[in-house]
């Protein structure tokens, strides 16, 4: 009890400095006399004796600096005697060691902090540091009542890397959903935002899953991967069922790929013919793109076993023509549709496609404007692409996936190099209803129509 | 039974007159409570049924009222203070986080502080940046309050009667702009008690959860018919109290529909929105089928002009943006 | 109900020495890290606390500042509740929930310990509040410092209870230091006791260093408030005899003053009008003082041998009520299992 030690001065203070003793060694102390002066972390006090006897032993020396708590001095009743000073001494001996504290400016302490919680006070730490690893389960009450209960780390798919490092994007209900059904979420085409693989991707590939292990889906899926990387541009998805639809379409329908480039120079011609005319005129506002719709119309009515559609056990082919166009929207996509086209002149089918295009946007579109259609336009040239292709919107038979009008170096017929305007179409087609040739026949009547576009104006 | 079909106003005047009739230690003090019958009129004809010893009027001294209704409290009394808006309890805030919710804890159990803090709360029309705080992210931040969020008369009554009762200090954060707006409640006397922490579904759905409170539930509901015209089906889950908080309904919901849209009457940092975001994905992040959306006001003052008040507040429109931006429609 | 002029002076005397040598004892604890935080010794300023219990009713209410020990000692409050609770034990007054600052006993009608500067004196007006609310005769005593005066929570609680008549009597322990800031430097009054007169409150000033001025003061005024419930203002000039809390050299102000009070000091002072009486012989200071020691460390004792709270109780003390346990875990971000 008569050892007195480094006392903790301020409520941060771990250590301090025994800068004079006010009472010598041997001279009586009652408590509240001041025994010492004692530099803290905050200021330099007066520190009184919390003892009454006699200062019998000082085992800091004036300047020694000591952690809080070590025995600095000893007070007996009279003729008590000091400890045996050999234990007190090793102690005593390292403070030496830096004799002279810096002496700091006195200063009132101004600012109060809490104090650190003190080493031995550890059973008092926060719950969850002393929580050794709590379990998992860390749910709360009301949580047990629920029936969503939270999953343990069960079987989840890692989120499997492709060999190009690239992470699979996957919505957490689609990973828990594919590892539910075994499925391998990296094989399953997404749908949402850059190509996220939601629940209704998981589902349409549950649907056509069975038919994943015949042979034929494994010679599809391939061919779909290869085709032209870097060309293809993902669409974003849109309505569910739309989604679901084009996500059905890569799946069971077998596509391949046919590209032409067209030589626009008579088309940009003819083009600026019309605008020609004036802004009264009412074919000044007709597009290029109108004219490429018309000749697909024309040349599908060409060639009318491309108009045509899978169904099960046989072929439907189509007596008119109602045409698809994709059309952005924000955030999505839609395909409005022109009915029976092939009615329709140029500059009929120039308005109902800026009138659908502009409802479209607006969506102030009726459903059955754009359900349905026996093949599709999708025009990415005024967003710079060059050229790409376009995913079939089933249970359509192909989708055309227009390209910018560019400028190139082209070679002519008498090897001649010569600055021309080129624009670049593919042709997606479902391989059940359209082979190469006759596809290659519909490109080949579409050529002819754009690189004269007279004929479109007949 | 058959129901009634009163205002949100009248409603918080049936829950205060029922409970000071009920119970002799309830007395009702605010600014402008008594002999002007309320500046929202809430507390109309109190004064002349309750007399001046239980409807006070206080002076413009928020800071000195709430800490006067503490005190009473903490001696056995059960105060409703009213704050003419909650956005001047921000004067008083000292009182309402420090002193009511932390008396118990300090004090070892011995204190509990029975205490309604009542008043409009969150947006209201053009009267700028000082007079429109949504508080409940600050007071839901604090250990020992409990915050509902009433939208509907009925669950004004239900909610109100049921804070006055509780043994804990409650705020009940009213919605200025709904005060006019009218639903069914139960007859005079019935006992509306309606639970803290129990969220409504206020229209079922099946393909996203729209989760609202206070002033941004008819936002929601008009969101909703909206979205049925586009074939979405969109549930709207009140949540009524922030704290405590119906995880349960709201994991139930979610769980169904795997998309959440929370449209919040507070601005977006740190808001009510961040904190259910984080309890869902915490507990059924397996459910969930596409990223949270979020609907609440803008980052900045109010501005008090109108145009672009509208363009700060959340709104049925907004709503619909978010809920096709989750559905990817 | 015992009337103030009957409680014993003696026992007055011996109350004072034992919230004395209580603090000495904590002073000790707290160098020696038993007890944490802050720690603001009440020694020089006994008379005025005990001179206000003598002249009360240990049911009038309670409350005060943060500098609180005294407080509870004089109101009954066991030194071992105390020290444990400055030891953040389960015995402590406060369950070890509030520490130092914050010592509340129900049973003993002590309403707190608040930290706030300023923040409880609303609270006071609320509970004279009540009691006038409910035709009870009690009077609420509020502690405060020198340093609270300027705070809007003094001012507006003033005027409510000017207001509202409300029966409790405001204390202002002035000992001259905010802090460390002197009374002239923070307050444009002379004298603080002129506070009172803005808010038409009858305003009196009384002797720190001397209980029986602090005690018939406080009776006069007490008298006449449980006769017609109206608020009054005490300013009762007294002396910390330490800094302002563990960590305060006091440097702000000299030597010669803090002899000056020491010469003055309230418990040789009341020890010494005792003896003149021929009420207290040596021998009995000497034990009630050796008694006061000894409880002290007793205290010391009981608080490190005391239990603290289980973890598992951690939840239990933010909501009032069979779920307020549930629903604080429930509110918790990740609160370990149960």
């Amino acid at each position: 009890m008569p050892e007195v030690q480094m006392p903790k001065l301020s409520d941060t203070m771990t250590e301090g400095t025994l800068v004079a003793w006010k009472k010598k060694k041997g001279e009586q102390v009652s408590t509240g006399d001041v025994l010492a002066e004692i530099e803290t972390d905050k200021a330099t006090m007066e520190w009184e004796s919390p003892e009454d006897g006699v200062l019998t032993e000082i085992f800091v020396e004036e300047g020694g600096k000591v952690e809080v708590g070590q025995k600095i001095a000893f007070i007996g009743d009279k003729g008590e005697a000091a400890p045996a000073p050999d234990q007190a001494k090793p102690e005593a001996t390292p403070q030496k060691e830096q004799p002279k504290a810096e002496p700091q400016a006195k200063q009132p302490a101004e600012s109060e902090q809490p104090a650190p919680a003190a080493e031995q006070h550890e059973e008092t730490a926060p719950p969850h540091q002393n929580q050794e690893a709590p379990t998992r389960l860390d749910v709360p009450q009301h949580a047990t009542a629920t029936p969503p209960a939270p999953r343990q780390t069960e079987a989840r798919p890692l989120p499997s890397a492709g060999s190009d490092g690239n992470r699979v994007k996957a919505s957490p209900l689609a990973r828990r959903l594919a590892a539910d059904q075994g499925l391998d979420i990296s094989q399953i085409k997404g749908t949402g935002p850059e190509g996220r693989v939601t629940e209704t991707d998981v589902r349409a590939a549950m649907k056509s899953a069975p038919a994943a292990s015949g042979p034929q889906q494994k010679a599809a899926a391939p061919a779909a991967a290869q085709s032209q990387p870097g060309d293809r541009i993902h669409l974003s998805g849109m309505r569910k069922v739309i989604a679901q639809r084009l996500v059905e379409s890569l799946g069971p329908v077998p596509h391949f790929y046919l590209t032409i480039e067209v030589d626009a120079g008579p088309l940009m011609t003819a083009r600026a013919e019309l605008k020609a005319g004036g802004e009264e005129s009412d074919t000044s506002k007709i597009t290029v793109n109108d004219f490429v719709l018309k000749a697909a119309v024309e040349a599908a009515l060409k060639v009318p076993k491309a108009n045509a559609s899978f169904d099960g056990d046989a072929l439907i082919q189509y007596q008119d023509v109602d045409l698809a166009l994709a059309v952005a929207i924000e955030d999505g996509l839609v395909t409005p549709v022109v009915r029976a086209a092939q009615t329709k002149s140029l500059r009929e089918i120039s308005e109902t496609v800026k009138d659908l295009a502009h409802r479209a946007r607006h969506k102030r579109m009726k459903p059955e404007e754009f359900q349905g259609g026996t093949f599709t336009v999708s025009n990415l040239g005024g967003h710079g692409i060059d050229s790409f292709s376009a995913i079939i919107n089933p249970p359509q038979g192909f989708i055309l996936a227009i390209g910018a009008i560019t400028k190139r170096a082209v070679v002519d017929d008498c090897d001649n190099i010569s600055v021309g305007q080129r624009m670049s179409i593919t042709m997606s087609c479902d391989h059940r209803v359209i082979d190469g040739a006759l596809g290659a026949e519909y490109l080949k009547e579409l050529r002819r129509l754009l690189e004269n576009p007279t004929l479109l104006l007949i | 039974m058959t129901m009634r079909e009163i205002t949100y106003r009248q409603a918080l005047n049936e829950a205060l007159a029922e409970e000071l009739e009920r119970d002799p230690n309830v007395f009702l003090m605010g600014e402008e409570v008594a002999q002007y019958n309320g500046a929202y009129k809430i507390s109309q004809g109190l004064l002349d049924r309750f007399g001046p010893s239980r409807i006070i009027d206080t002076p413009i001294s928020e800071n000195g009222f709430a800490g006067m209704g503490i005190g009473a409290a903490m001696v056995g009394l059960r105060p409703i203070v009213e704050f003419m808006t909650f956005s001047f309890s921000l004067v008083a805030f000292d009182q309402v986080v420090n002193n009511a919710p932390n008396m118990l804890t300090m004090s070892g159990g011995q204190f509990n502080v029975p205490i309604t803090f009542r008043g409009p709360n969150g947006p209201a029309h053009q009267i700028g940046a000082t007079h429109m705080h949504a508080t409940e992210p600050l007071y839901a931040n604090f250990p020992g309050l409990k915050i509902c969020t009433p939208a509907t008369p009925r669950d004004a009554k239900g909610l109100l009667k049921t804070a006055i009762r509780d043994d804990n200090p409650v705020l009940v954060l009213e919605a200025e702009l709904l005060y006019s707006s009218k639903g069914l409640v139960e007859p005079e006397g019935h006992e509306l008690l309606i639970p803290l922490g129990q969220a409504e579904i206020k229209r079922q759905g099946s393909d996203v959860t729209i989760i609202c409170y206070a002033q941004t539930v008819p936002m929601a509901l008009a969101a909703a018919e909206a979205l049925e015209e586009e074939e979405i089906s969109a549930e709207v889950l009140d949540l009524r109290s922030i704290k405590p908080l119906d995880m349960e309904a709201i994991l139930n919901s979610v769980a169904k529909t795997h998309r959440v849209v929370i449209a919040e009457q507070d601005r977006p940092y740190c808001g009510i929105g961040s904190e259910l975001c984080y309890r869902i994905q915490k507990e059924i992040f397996d459910e969930l089928d596409a990223p949270i959306a979020r609907v609440a006001q803008e980052d900045v003052a109010m501005p008090y002009n109108e145009r672009l008040e509208k363009a700060v507040l959340p709104s049925a429109a907004k709503i619909v943006t978010a809920v096709k931006k989750v559905c990817y429609a | 109900m015992s009337q103030p002029e009957l409680r014993d002076e003696v026992e007055m005397l011996s109350l004072m020495l034992l919230i004395r040598r209580f603090e000495e004892r904590a002073s000790q604890q707290y160098q020696a890290q038993k007890i944490g935080g802050f720690c603001h010794l009440y020694i020089g300023q006994e008379a005025v606390v005990i001179g206000a219990i003598a002249a009360t009713r240990h049911d009038d209410y309670l409350i005060t500042a943060y500098r609180d020990h005294a407080h509870a000692l004089g109101r009954g409050t066991s030194a071992n509740a105390c020290m444990a609770e400055m030891f953040g034990k389960a015995t402590g007054c406060s369950r070890g929930l509030g520490g130092s600052m914050h010592y509340f006993d129900k049973a003993n009608h002590m309403y707190g310990g608040h930290a706030i500067v300023g923040a409880h004196i609303p609270l006071a007006a609320g509970m004279a509040f009540a009691s006038k609310y409910r035709g009870e005769d009690r009077v609420t005593l509020c502690f405060f410092g020198d340093g609270a005066i300027n705070q809007g929570a003094f001012h507006e609680a003033f005027n409510l209870a000017a207001l509202y008549k409300l029966p409790v009597i405001f204390i202002c322990e002035n000992n001259l230091y905010a802090m460390g800031t002197s009374v002239e430097r923070s307050t444009s009054l002379k004298q603080i006791v002129d506070r009172a007169e803005g808010y038409e409150m009858p305003g009196f000033v009384a002797d720190g260093m001397n209980f029986r001025d602090v005690r018939d003061k406080l009776t006069e005024v007490i008298d006449a408030i449980r006769k017609d419930p109206h608020p009054a203002f005490v300013e009762i000039r007294t002396y910390r005899y330490r800094g302002h809390s563990m960590s305060d050299p006091a440097s702000y102000r000299t030597k010669e003053q803090l002899e000056k009070y020491r010469m003055d000091d309230p418990i040789t002072r009341l020890r010494a009008q005792l003896t003149r009486e021929g009420k207290l012989s040596n021998e009995q200071f000497d034990a009630m003082d050796k008694a006061a020691k000894e409880t002290a460390l007793a205290s010391v004792k009981f608080a490190e041998e005391s239990a603290e709270l289980p973890l598992e109780e951690l939840y239990n003390y933010t909501y009032v009520g069979a779920d307020g346990a549930t629903l604080a875990r429930a509110m918790s971000t990740d609160a370990p299992p149960l």
